[in-house]
């Protein structure tokens, strides 16, 4: 009896961790899901938007959905090292997550810069309020998803005796990234 | 390099609670201990309750005496009352109702009852209290700043909440917002937690289908608080881009659409009646099965029925809008849907009845505010259907008979539900039994002073008494319903005054109370195998193993009239007890 309790004990931090994420993402799915979902009706409610949308950089988006992508596939290698108990791969590949995720942050400050530039600021119509409410609510998930992956790189630093978080923070992480799925064709390729 | 294991060893539990003495501040302040956070949360609800009931109070002596100096507050203009509603309604569902029915009895009953030791992440959960708290001081904090509290009503109507000038009211309702994006945050941390625990951490033999209701119940409001949510935190991020930046998401002059918010508050309005319910039936469907003596009637069906009200709950929100001028073809569908959704709950009310069939009735105090909530919610349930019915609703939209719907029954859920799994629970969480002639006054006084103030605000709303009006006599039809004001404003005090006994029960059996067994009340669930109250790692050496259904009442062949859950019980031991 005590043996049973104590190996579901045991085997809990990987598992509670990789339940808990799933309920995260569920309930982020409905936070961006009730944005984009008002973007989605307002936007067939108001034919024209669309002069606004084509000020956006579409090529920018482009190199940006890239980055994001590579990202993601950086941080399942990442995950792949820690199987194989790689520490330096995992150190590598968080470290390359992390960068990506900076230089997609950095492209989209570019992008929002001369944006305000042209006047183009959130309070100059509707299509811009929208487009920096989602943009911005999928930044502020980019800088946590780089926050946690720094904790992460800094811990496999002094070892991966914790490493499952790797997959945890990859679930979320990957997250992020279909959401900008979503918001590229949304907001770039729907002029 | 070392092997890193494939799990990381987790430190014992058991050896976690034997480092005992942990000072004041771990033990009593910033507690992991799932018991104490439940006791933090109950106390938040409890003062928070009396700022709510205060302001409750305010507001019913302006509506009954208008313009008059209201004894221990002051003259109320109509901004100030503005205020008043808002907070009161706001304090009521989110700092008191959630804390009580989900926090405290969420993480107080989920581990004890699916036997695990804590909760799947304890620091977060002291982490999900603490943001809580905060979020308590900024709303309280509010009716101290320049420009007062947030005025624009709880639901936050837009364009009215989406410009500082049209309420006057500025850092107020942004503050308001913060309060609510923290209580938000909190409770979405504490509903991962929940679940997490409850999918991971059951003892052994514990499988979904012997968890007791009240835990199927908490884990169903946590699930539909997840997912509807996310669409007002998206609304509250866009309200406070139009306080602050000047956007127009909610304001039609930069053409934004005022529809857009009420959809997304109700998105979520709804789906939350039915968090603060779930947990307060779940209490009374505990207490109704221990003290007749009977298992309960319709186990997998009061699941299934919980079940189908959440999914159900998600799809009924635009029934607040019947007249806010959405497309009319909208109100058939919701009207529907609305109608539909009193199928499961009348199911699981049949069950609660159906199990009192029958059963040796024991009429302890929590039993009769178990009965005292089927009686008060069949009662507010009622009105419910009338309101969810378009062509009823769009006559009395807007009315005092709203109020009078949505008190009758959310109170029942808050104050009977509430007080149900108190008087029931509080010998496991405190150790003591509670007075039981003191809790008996107490059900009786606060049973008539409840129907005296909220059934006569049916006949003001129908006599035509608009919501969130200061001065009603300013209406000349409204003086024929003058005195009813003024017979549920004493009644509102005296319901008020009816929660001394409780006061006084409460404090001084905390701290001279009869000294309470494992088991006082005969139960079978898993909490009452623990001692009373628990230590911290809950069941010391052993986690107990289940072998039944929470509710083994009266089984044939026994000599006792119940079953524990953790009773091995073989052929031989059951000949023995014959």
């Amino acid at each position: 009896m005590t043996r049973m309790a104590a190996v579901s004990e045991q085997s809990a931090p990987a598992l509670r961790g990789k339940i808990a994420i799933w309920w995260v993402i569920a309930s982020e799915v409905m936070i961006f899901g009730g944005a984009v979902g008002s973007y989605i009706m307002a936007r067939a409610a108001s034919p024209g938007w669309s002069a606004e949308a084509a000020h956006l950089s579409t090529s920018l988006a482009t190199i940006n959905t890239f980055v994001l992508l590579t990202s993601s596939m950086t941080m399942a290698m990442a995950f792949a090292a820690y199987q194989k108990d790689d520490r330096r791969g995992v150190q590598k590949f968080l470290l390359l997550t992390i960068l990506l995720g900076l230089a997609f942050l950095g492209i989209k400050a570019y992008e929002y810069t001369s944006h305000i530039m042209e006047g183009a600021a959130p309070w100059s119509g509707p299509f811009w309020a929208f487009y920096y409410l989602l943009t911005g609510l999928h930044a502020l998930h980019i800088i946590a998803g780089v926050v946690v992956n720094f904790i992460l790189l800094l811990a496999a630093g002094s070892g991966l005796s914790t490493g499952y978080r790797i997959e945890i923070a990859g679930l979320y992480w990957h997250f992020v990234d279909i959401v900008w799925i979503f918001l590229f064709p949304l907001l770039y390729l729907s002029h | 390099m070392s092997n890193p294991p494939r799990v990381a060893p987790s430190p014992s539990p058991v050896a976690q609670a034997s480092h005992g003495e942990r000072g004041f501040w771990r033990t009593f302040i910033f507690s992991t201990d799932h018991k104490t956070i439940a006791k933090q949360y109950l106390s938040l609800g409890i003062f928070m309750a009396f700022v709510g009931g205060y302001l409750a109070y305010v507001m019913r002596w302006q509506l009954a005496f208008p313009d008059t100096s209201i004894p221990g507050f002051g003259f109320v203009g109509p901004e100030t009352y503005n205020a008043i509603v808002t907070n009161h309604g706001t304090i009521m569902v989110f700092f008191v109702a959630m804390p009580i029915l989900l926090g405290s009895f969420g993480n107080f009953l989920i581990p004890l009852m699916i036997g695990a030791r804590d909760m799947a992440f304890p620091r977060l959960n002291m982490l999900s209290f603490w943001i809580l708290a905060v979020s308590a001081l900024i709303i309280l904090t509010t009716f101290f700043i320049p420009g007062g509290a947030a005025s624009a009503g709880w639901t936050g109507y837009a364009p009215l909440s989406a410009r500082a000038e049209y309420t006057g009211v500025n850092w107020g309702i942004n503050l308001w917002l913060l309060a609510h994006a923290l209580e938000f945050a909190s409770f979405l941390m504490g509903g991962v937690n929940f679940l997490t625990t409850a999918i991971t951490m059951r003892a052994p033999g514990m499988t979904f289908f012997r968890l007791p209701l009240v835990i199927w119940q908490l884990l169903t409001a946590s699930v539909i608080f997840l997912l509807s949510v996310g669409p007002l935190i998206a609304a509250a991020v866009m309200l406070l881009m139009d306080r602050l930046l000047e956007t127009s998401f909610f304001v039609p002059e930069g053409g934004g659409d005022p529809m857009l918010w009420e959809h997304l508050f109700w998105f979520f309005g709804h789906p939350e009646v039915y968090v603060i319910l779930l947990p307060g039936l779940g209490a009374a469907l505990e207490v109704l099965a221990v003290f007749s003596r009977k298992p309960i009637f319709g186990y997998r069906w009061i699941i299934y029925s919980t079940i189908t009200t959440g999914v159900l709950s998600m799809i009924v929100w635009a029934h607040h809008m019947f007249v806010s001028g959405m497309d009319p073809r909208l109100v058939m569908p919701f009207s529907i849907s609305t109608i539909l959704i009193s199928v499961p709950i009348a199911l699981i009310i049949f069950s609660m009845i159906l199990t009192l069939w029958k059963g040796s009735i024991r009429l302890t105090t929590p039993m009769l505010w178990a009965l005292g909530f089927i009686v008060m919610f069949i009662l507010g349930g009622l009105t419910g259907i009338v309101l969810g019915s378009a062509p009823a609703n769009i006559q009395v939209h807007g009315t005092y008979f709203v109020v009078a719907h949505f008190h009758t029954v959310l109170l029942s859920v808050v104050i009977f539900g509430g007080f149900t799994g108190l008087y029931f629970w509080f010998p496991k969480m405190f150790g003591r039994m509670m007075n039981e002639p003191l809790g008996k006054l107490h059900f009786l006084l606060t049973l008539i002073f409840f129907n005296l103030t909220f059934f006569p605000m049916h006949a003001v709303g129908l006599a035509g008494m608009p919501r969130r009006i200061a001065n009603p006599l300013q209406y000349e039809f409204l003086t024929a319903a003058q005195p009813l004001n003024v017979q549920i404003t004493i009644s509102a005090i005296g319901l008020i005054i009816a929660q001394l006994p409780f006061l006084i029960n409460f404090a001084w059996s905390i701290v001279a109370g009869k000294k309470a067994e494992p088991n006082p009340w005969e139960a079978a669930t898993l909490e009452w195998t623990a001692p009373s109250p628990p230590p911290h790692d809950n069941w010391g050496e052993t986690i107990p193993t289940v072998y039944r259904g929470p509710y083994e009442y009266s089984p044939p062949g026994v000599r006792e009239d119940y079953l524990p859950q953790d009773r091995a019980l073989t052929a031989r031991s059951a000949q023995e007890k014959r």
